[in-house]
């Protein structure tokens, strides 16, 4: 081989390109894409015939009726569904963390996380209707009721149910994220000392333990902020529709028949990027205010011994959500077999496996496209994480804290303000509709939480392995492939299995890169929502919830048996 | 008014002697250019049972003339629109993604004005002489629109309610009935949420009712348009607190609606297929108890087609399906109520005496009216009512 070749295959060499690389496949879509959707906004799109630049679109946004409602909901959704989720979870941890309680909870939460949120929502609706599940299982003996009562528990104008469904799947997430940071700060030692100074177990953990836990979740928080501002596929599932939140407006407008609505909803995607960004700047404006009122608390000095009732609501609202997640799920698995099931029957009065097995060759085609996408996504995701990763640790001074905000991009820009936009790249490069485009929108959604989910253990590495590795004799490269990864093998499945679960669930991406003609189990499962019938969307989200944790199990089972001969590289939480 | 459709007819009759002498196109030179075509035809992918007679049709067209058909489901059919839309903006003005389109009404408007559609190619397909163009003036003109040969029918619907007997005993014959009965039974009715179409056929179906001369919504809507829609608002004003939620939720389109019915949320819901009861009793949606009835002075009744994109990839292939989606075997399937329950666009009086008993096989359906008592067939109004419709609609009543 060629001293230049043998040179550009170097990983050492071949690592520089990782952030440059990553930068490129995530960042320039999501920039092309906004301005492909602010073009419109502003009047330009000359296939519609607009082709001066104007503020027609924005004026005749503002002029919608409804809008101010539809911005108020999109706000209060997001910033009352983070702010809920994170109280459950933060109080949680203060009241039980170190106890048997707290690593019951971890082991019941963390397999949640995969299941996708549309699953949990159209379970959710089903559960919480006046015709639903709850009301079946208690009439009428209980409440007398033959015919479902007529009250608005879903699809509520105030968006209650919203916020609901989307704290339910918002706990795990924060739970685990809060879990990961306290593996980080060494919670155990602070807790203690300050227990020695007498401060009750919850105060101690919310004095000495959260303001240091606090800044490492603070852009997942930002995630689940913006995801709530601006979620489209579980807000038509349980939003409000009089009027809806505004990105289910967009949708509406992006869909419509007269395309001239094509500039009204670029320019209302643009304010949706606002709105994101102004709820997070409402959300940091509290931050401030909780920080000058917990550290006058804090200050104070009061010990808090008595904190009895706190402690048992915690619990009782984190067992709610995990509660309301597995009702949700078991509701669609028993629709998917279900043949009859009419009010008030409790349990389906007639099951079958027709559903399933009349749409057999069907459902394959559709779980095994599915089954791809992902794999790729997360395989690539994984390696471009891990080769980061790898660089930073080789030379720390080359990548700034601050490239961290960069790959939270896609998290926080709404994804419908820049889709359209991409979409038109897609079809301008001739790439839209394949496989290969749909790969591609997912990893955008796929690279972040691969990140998120493996840069502390690979950072928390015990470094003197490789000290060791290299005094004897083994190359830098020989260190990563047969020391680092082999140890770290679990840690890196489970970030491609969140990374594999991040794609499974993707609806908007799915739908604009692969010009509607590339079938998910999502895609599918959102499409039959507007249908009516539960048992076949029974079906699809019962393998929609299925497939993530199958990844799961692959990400625990593997090591397992492959450290069967190695104690030490064994699970033993 | 009567000289304007005159003309209408006048011209769309000129246009078809004129295509009649025109160079047609060979159809066995498209039947050999389709082979080995795969074809996207996007379709409102909502009914398992419609996606399950599309999938049957593919195989058929892949066996027959050897074209590979994949439906892609929508949830909204806007979704193509915009797709085609969005290949316009890019300047892909061959070998666009989507080769064929289940369309109608407002949508094949906006497509038509915006040049986004392949011209006049109907009168090539060998089926379409069987289309009963003179009994259902539907298949010339798209909710009034001309067709112009720019898309081929394939289905014919009207309005009908769906009703329970074990709830209802005497179901309302008019619009004001419909909303005395809902006064008496707060709660049980309800109706899709505009803009949804079939949510936008309940509020055209009561203006048509209501209005002081339904004849003006023939016409574009002008000047005038508040005026003429203005009997429907106090109706509405009356009708919401007494429906389903008070009015404060609708269903999201039909299917919903027919699952709330399924779910003995509601009693009377509006469809635009005469069989879709009869489908979704035999399917145990519905429970056997529904019926259906019409109103008394006629109810909308319009036609969907299928059209191809300026930019189809696969247009050859495009043709021959919709021209299989034509044929009397095809067309028969759709209308058993245990396949799907569609209505023919076909006449009856030009089919062949085989293809003929095909359709009079066919059972009707338990909660089916026969073609006699399924009552007059309303136009639809202009596609500009639409959305001055739905505007107020949405300014009126989603804006809390």
């Amino acid at each position: 081989m060629a001293a230049p070749v043998r040179d550009a295959l170097n990983p050492a060499r071949m690592l520089r390109f990782f952030p440059a690389a990553t930068l490129v496949f995530l960042l320039g879509p999501i920039l092309a894409g906004l301005l492909g959707t602010a073009l419109p906004a502003f009047g330009f799109l000359p296939a519609l015939g607009g082709e001066q630049l104007s503020l027609r679109p924005w004026e005749q946004l503002f002029a919608t009726p409804g809008l101010a409602t539809s911005i108020r909901l999109s706000l209060t959704t997001g910033l009352i569904t983070t702010a809920l989720a994170l109280a459950i979870v933060v109080l949680f941890a203060a009241a039980w963390h170190g106890t048997a309680v707290f690593r019951w909870a971890q082991r019941l939460l963390s397999p949640l996380l995969s299941v996708p949120h549309v699953a949990v929502a159209l379970g959710f609706a089903f559960l919480l209707i006046p015709s639903g599940w709850l009301m079946r299982m208690f009439s009428p003996w209980a409440t007398g009721y033959t015919r479902p009562p007529d009250y608005v528990l879903v699809q509520d104008p105030a968006g209650i149910s919203l916020i609901l469904g989307l704290v339910i799947k918002e706990v795990p997430y924060l739970f685990l994220m809060v879990m990961a940071a306290l593996a980080q700060v060494d919670a155990e030692r602070y807790r203690t000392v300050a227990r020695t100074f007498g401060y009750g177990p919850m105060v101690a953990w919310l004095k000495a333990v959260f303001p240091r836990i606090y800044p490492q979740i603070r852009l997942p928080i930002f995630a689940v902020l913006a995801y709530g501002v601006s979620v489209v596929d579980v807000a038509m599932i349980l939003g409000p529709t009089v009027p809806p939140p505004l990105s289910v407006q967009l949708m509406q407008w992006f869909n419509d028949a007269d395309l001239a609505y094509r500039f009204v909803a670029s320019a209302g995607a643009l304010l949706q990027f606002g709105l994101v960004i102004g709820a997070i700047a409402i959300w940091c404006f509290a931050e401030r205010l909780v920080a000058y009122v917990g550290r006058r608390w804090i200050d104070a000095g009061s010990r808090g011994r008595s904190d009895g009732a706190i402690r048992a609501a915690a619990v009782i609202a984190l067992a709610i959500a995990f509660i309301a997640i597995l009702f949700s799920m078991a509701a669609m698995a028993l629709w998917s077999v279900a043949e009859r099931w009419r009010f008030p029957d409790a349990m389906p009065s007639v099951l079958t496996a027709a559903n399933w097995l009349e749409r057999t060759p069907d459902l394959w085609a559709i779980a095994l496209t599915t089954l791809v996408i992902a794999v790729i996504a997360a395989i690539v995701a994984t390696i471009l994480v891990v080769g980061n990763l790898e660089l930073e640790t080789r030379r720390p001074e080359k990548i700034a804290q601050r490239s961290l905000w960069l790959l939270y991009v896609p998290l926080i820009v709404p994804q419908i303000a820049f889709l359209f936009g991409a979409q038109i790249l897609l079809v301008w490069a001739s790439l839209d509709g394949g496989l290969l485009a749909v790969v591609w929108g997912h990893f955008l959604f796929v690279l972040p939480y691969v990140f998120l989910s493996l840069a502390d253990p690979y950072r928390s590495w015990d470094v003197r392995f490789a000290r060791t590795a290299l005094c004897l004799g083994a190359s830098p490269r020989r260190v990563l492939f047969a020391v680092k990864l082999p140890m770290l093998l679990r840690a890196v499945l489970v970030a491609f299995a969140v990374g594999f679960a991040v794609s499974v669930a993707q609806y908007l991406p799915t739908l604009f890169a692969g010009a509607g003609r590339v079938s998910t189990l999502t895609t599918e499962a959102v499409a039959l929502s507007a249908g009516g019938d539960r048992r076949l969307i029974g079906v699809y989200a019962f393998l929609q919830m299925a497939l993530p944790f199958l990844a799961f199990v692959v990400a625990a089972a593997v090591p397992a048996w492959m450290f069967r001969r190695r104690r030490d590289l064994q699970v033993t939480t | 008014m009567v000289r304007r459709t005159l003309a209408l007819a006048l011209g769309a009759v000129a246009w078809l002697a004129g295509t009649a002498h025109a160079q047609p196109e060979n159809w066995s030179a498209i039947l050999e250019k389709a082979r080995g075509q795969t074809v996207f035809f996007n379709a409102w992918g909502g009914d398992d049972r419609i996606n399950t007679y599309v999938a049957w049709a593919g195989e058929q067209v892949k066996t027959r003339f050897g074209v590979t058909v994949q439906q892609v489901k929508l949830t909204d059919t806007a979704e193509a629109v915009a797709r085609v839309l969005a290949e316009k903006s890019a300047g892909r003005s061959v070998g666009g993604s989507v080769d064929l389109i289940w369309i109608n009404g407002e949508n094949f408007a906006a497509m038509k004005r915006n040049g986004l559609l392949q011209p006049s190619w109907t009168h090539v397909l060998p089926n379409y002489r069987f289309v009963d163009t003179e009994g259902k003036p539907t298949t010339l003109f798209d909710f009034t629109i001309p067709v112009e040969g720019q898309e081929a029918p394939w289905g014919m619907a009207q309005v009908v309610f769906m009703y329970d007997t074990a709830q209802v005993r005497e179901p309302p014959r008019t619009m004001v009935a419909l909303s005395a009965w809902a006064k008496a039974n707060p709660g049980r009715l309800t109706y899709p949420q505009p803009p949804n179409f079939l949510g936008t056929t309940f509020l055209k179906q009561a203006l048509i009712e209501l209005a002081v001369d339904p004849k003006r919504l023939a016409e574009p809507a002008g000047e005038d348009a508040e005026k003429v829609l203005a009997p429907l608002w106090p109706y509405l004003d009356q009708l919401h607190p007494v429906l389903w939620r008070g009015g404060r939720a609708f269903p999201a389109n039909g299917p919903q609606q027919r699952r709330l019915m399924g779910d003995n949320e509601v009693d009377i819901a509006i469809s635009f297929n005469p069989s879709e009861a009869s489908s979704a009793i035999a399917n145990k949606e519905l429970p056997d108890t529904v019926r259906t009835f019409v109103l008394e002075g006629g109810t909308i009744g319009n036609t969907s087609f299928v059209a191809i994109p300026f930019n189809a990839k696969a247009r050859e292939g495009a043709m021959v399906l919709a021209d299989f989606l034509l044929s009397p075997e095809a067309q028969a399937r759709k209308q058993d109520p245990r396949v799907w329950g569609g209505p023919t666009v076909l006449a009856l009086d030009k089919l062949m005496a085989a293809d003929r008993q095909r359709f009079v096989d066919l059972p009707l359906g338990v909660a089916t009216l026969p073609p006699d008592r399924l009552g007059r067939v309303l136009p639809e109004p202009h596609p500009t009512w639409v959305e001055r419709l739905e505007k107020e609609w949405q300014r009126r009543y989603a804006t809390r």
